[in-house]
Formats: C-alpha cells, sequence, structure tokens
C-alpha cells in the first residue's frame, strides 16, 4: 500500500530560505539547495518550495535554485508562488521541478489548470487552496472560505466547490492550507481536511499548524490526508522527519522507511 | 553512451540528471542514428498512451525500438515507456508497440482498502517485490519504496515476465523483464537511493538473463 507521505515545505525569496533551517550541530541552512538536500538525507518524501518573491530578478534565481536542486535530490519536488501562466510552468518544469503549485492565480483563472493540465499532464498540478473557517451562508454551504493573496482577500467562494471544480479542471492534487491553523503549531484543522478529501478523488497534502508528531497522526488517520506538510517543527530541529516517520510507523500508520 | 529516446512524452530531463549524478554519460535525443551507436537504451515518457504512439509512430522511432529490443540492445521502459511496449492500452483505447505481449489496464475506480475508496492516480511510495535473481534488481533493501504517477498499470500475457510487484488495492505488476528488456512502472529517477541503484545495475548491465 501507498506510505503516507510527510514533506517539509521551505519559503524562498530572492534565493534564499526566509526561515533559516537548523541542522546538525545547529547550523543555520539558508541556502535552499542544502536545506533540500539536508531533507532529502533525513527521508523527505518529498519537498514543496514556495517562492515568494515579487520582482523579475528574484525569478530568474528561483530557476537557477531549481535546477541545482533537481541535480541534487532524487524525490519529487513542487514549485510555487507567482506562477500564472503556462510559460511560468514550462520554465519551473524544465529547469527540474515534477510539480507546479497554483493557488491565487488559479483562483484569479481558473482555466490556467486546465492548461497547465494539458501541456503537461494533471500529476504536475498542484492545487494550492488557502481557506478560512466562516459562518456557513448560501454562497459558502460548506463554512470554508476561499482565500488568496496569502490570506490576506476574503474571495466569497466555497473552498469544498473550489476543489471539486478544480478537480475537474484537471488538479491532480491538492495542498490544503489552513489560514486559522497555520503558524501555530497546535494542530491541523482536522474537520476541514476530512472535508475536502472525501469529496475529492485526487490525493491531499494537510497543511498549517503542524507543532508534533501526534498532529501528524492525527491528520492522516481521522483527517483522511494522504500527505502532511510540515515546517517549523523541523526547520528548528524539535523533530527530525525519521523520528516522526517512525512515531507514525509505530502507531499503524505506513511510512517510507528505508531511503 | 546511454541513450535516451526523446518522443516528446513529458520531460526527460530528470533521468538524464539522475545518469549524471551516476557518472553514466547519457543523451537526450530523437535521432535514431545517435541512439544506434548507443551500449543501452531508456525509453522514458509521461502522459498519454494515445498520444505517445503517434509521436513515436510519426517520427518513426517505434521501428527501431522494435529493432534495438531485437538486436539485444538492453532497453529500460519507465512510467510510459513501460506501458506503450504492450500490445494494447485502456488508455484512449491505443494499439501499442508490441514488444511484449499483455495488456495496460486501467485502475478499477472502485478500489478499496480498509473500508475506504482508494484514490486514482496511485500517487506516492509504494514496495515493489522483485524476483530476486534479476541484475537490475539486484542489491536492493527488502523494504525499499519507490515513486509511482499512474491510472494504469502492465499486464504481461505470460506471468513469467513479471519481474516485480505491487499492491494497491489490487496486486498489479511493477517491474517486466523479458530477455534484454526491463520496464518499470515507477520512477526510478525519482525515487531516491534505491531508484538510483535500479538505473546503476541498468547501465552496467549486459543484458542477458535467463528468465
Amino acid at each position: 500500500m501507498l506510505s503516507k507521505r510527510i514533506i517539509p515545505c521551505l519559503d524562498v525569496r530572492a534565493g534564499k530560505l526566509t526561515k533559516g533551517v537548523k541542522f546538525q550541530g545547529n547550523i543555520d541552512i539558508g541556502d535552499p539547495v542544502e536545506a533540500a538536500r539536508a531533507y532529502y538525507e533525513q527521508g523527505a518524501d518529498e519537498i514543496v518550495f514556495y517562492d515568494i518573491t515579487a520582482s523579475a530578478e528574484g525569478r530568474s534565481i528561483m530557476i537557477d535554485v531549481v535546477r541545482r536542486v533537481a541535480e541534487t535530490i532524487f524525490i519529487p519536488f513542487s514549485v510555487g508562488g507567482g506562477i500564472r501562466t503556462v510559460e511560468d510552468m514550462r520554465r519551473v518544469i524544465l529547469a527540474g521541478a515534477e510539480k507546479v503549485s497554483v493557488n491565487t492565480e488559479a483562483v484569479l483563472n481558473p482555466a490556467v489548470i486546465a492548461e497547465g493540465a494539458r501541456a503537461f499532464g494533471s500529476q504536475c498540478i498542484v492545487l494550492g487552496m488557502d481557506v478560512k473557517k466562516c459562518l456557513n451562508n448560501a454562497e459558502i454551504p460548506s463554512g470554508y472560505e476561499m482565500v488568496i493573496h496569502g490570506g490576506r482577500t476574503q474571495t466569497g467562494r466555497d473552498a469544498l466547490a473550489w476543489a471539486i471544480e478544480a478537480e475537474r479542471l484537471g488538479a491532480g492534487e491538492i495542498c490544503l492550507n489552513s489560514i486559522d491553523a497555520d503558524g501555530t503549531q497546535d494542530g491541523y484543522e482536522i474537520e476541514l481536511t476530512r472535508l475536502i478529501s472525501s469529496h475529492v478523488h485526487i490525493p491531499v497534502i494537510a497543511s498549517g499548524g503542524a507543532g508534533k508528531p501526534e498532529h501528524l497522526l492525527d491528520v492522516l488517520t481521522r483527517g483522511q490526508a494522504d500527505a502532511a506538510l510540515i515546517a517549523s517543527m523541523v526547520h528548528y530541529r524539535t523533530y527530525t522527519i525519521s523520528e516522526i516517520k517512525r512515531f507514525l510507523q509505530d502507531r499503524g500508520v505506513k511510512t517510507r522507511l528505508h531511503w | 553512451m546511454i541513450g535516451i529516446v526523446d518522443y516528446r512524452a513529458g520531460n526527460l530531463t530528470s533521468v538524464a540528471r539522475a545518469l549524471e549524478f551516476l557518472r553514466q554519460p547519457c543523451l537526450v535525443t530523437n535521432d535514431p542514428h545517435i541512439l544506434d551507436d548507443a551500449s543501452h537504451i531508456i525509453f522514458p515518457g509521461v502522459g498519454a498512451a494515445g498520444a505517445a504512439m503517434e509521436n513515436l509512430r510519426g517520427s518513426g522511432l517505434d521501428g527501431h525500438l522494435r529493432k534495438w529490443v531485437k538486436e539485444g540492445k538492453p532497453v529500460l521502459g519507465i512510467c510510459l515507456g513501460t506501458q506503450v511496449i504492450f500490445d494494447d492500452s485502456e488508455e484512449d483505447e491505443t494499439t501499442c508497440l508490441g514488444i511484449v505481449p499483455g495488456l495496460v489496464r486501467r485502475f478499477p475506480a472502485d478500489l478499496k482498502a480498509d473500508g475506504r475508496r482508494l484514490k486514482i492516480p496511485h500517487m506516492g511510495w509504494n514496495r515493489v517485490v522483485f524476483r530476486k535473481d534479476h541484475p537490475v534488481f539486484a542489491g536492493l533493501p527488502e523494504d525499499a519504496e519507490f515513486y509511482f504517477v499512474h491510472a494504469f498499470y502492465p499486464a504481461p500475457a505470460d506471468e513469467d515476465w513479471a519481474a516485480g510487484w505491487t499492491d494497491y488495492g489490487i496486486r498489479f505488476c511493477s517491474a517486466v523483464a523479458k530477455g534484454n528488456l526491463v520496464a518499470v512502472q515507477f520512477h526510478p529517477e525519482k525515487s531516491g537511493r534505491p531508484g538510483l541503484a535500479v538505473l546503476d545495475n541498468f547501465c552496467r548491465w549486459g543484458g542477458t538473463y535467463a528468465q
């Protein structure tokens, strides 16, 4: 059977990590390529990069980062942030990324999902969703609203309806981030994750709120997530990926233990 | 030199990068004359079977592939490259290369495990139980896992050609071996060290295997 995937997320600005990654001997790794290598060695099943650079110059730096990562690690990795067109996707994929993720861009222009899936296959297209809990109403029956621009803009769109629509358009996977849980380290939004995961047929990566291995156990079982995104809990060396995997495996969640 | 066949089926640079990491000289090309001189052929690919076969027929690479297999050159199929070596694929009802007798089937939509419906495509890391006597699959750790992304799977006509099996609601053939041909449904170039070991073994393999 498939293993549940553990995926560290790295935020990159102008070619540098925005949060340092502490590694052996508490050495601060500010270089995304070295951080990717460190997580690859620890047993990451995949790596997610978010490019939070705004400038065109920064984008070229990111393409160079992608190329160097692809020469260094031999597991899938995805790149998101500012990808608006099929041409943007092509640059990232040709540089060596397995997948691209679209978030705000896809809400503003859903056709980019279908165009990307047609050009590269659905397996390349990850839909990033930033979701916020709200009072349910006629527009938002699920009680979860899509937000964009990193959580700053409400859209009035129902998150569940958008997930189903994006799957129909050709998204191959969903990376589901709860804005409410993000950064709290108090655990993932289990209800939201289960709601989305049980209504789509594509894999769902849970994101936002991971602080300890119990949180991953919860979202991968009750939350029905196929994979879990982690950041601070490994960046600051509170846990290693192999510790987390061992914890899950001991509690009956199958993970990849040999790499 | 290892020749990587480019037939416009996805991004083939990741296979080349893995071989470069292994210090195996390689070239991604659609030129059959250059590939004629290659010691080994890797035939990768992602995408749909119908479009892939159109590209192969249009470029004449279909005939060359049959010829390289016939000549005894070691050939490695990966993912879609593995699927199109069979007679037919259920994807787009495609007539394929017919190098290995058998079919490519779609995963049933109602696959279940522990009472929950399994997602299609089969995407992520899964185990492969290999035939231990094949040089390309030698020396791999017992619990090694490989990275898969696919909605269709190979079903060789003769189970003796199955060199690896994987469970995903059903037990399916995830590695094929027939003479000088090996073919895998997973992506060795994206499967960490065990995947690199498969590629390295292939590059060092002379192409003989007693079934």
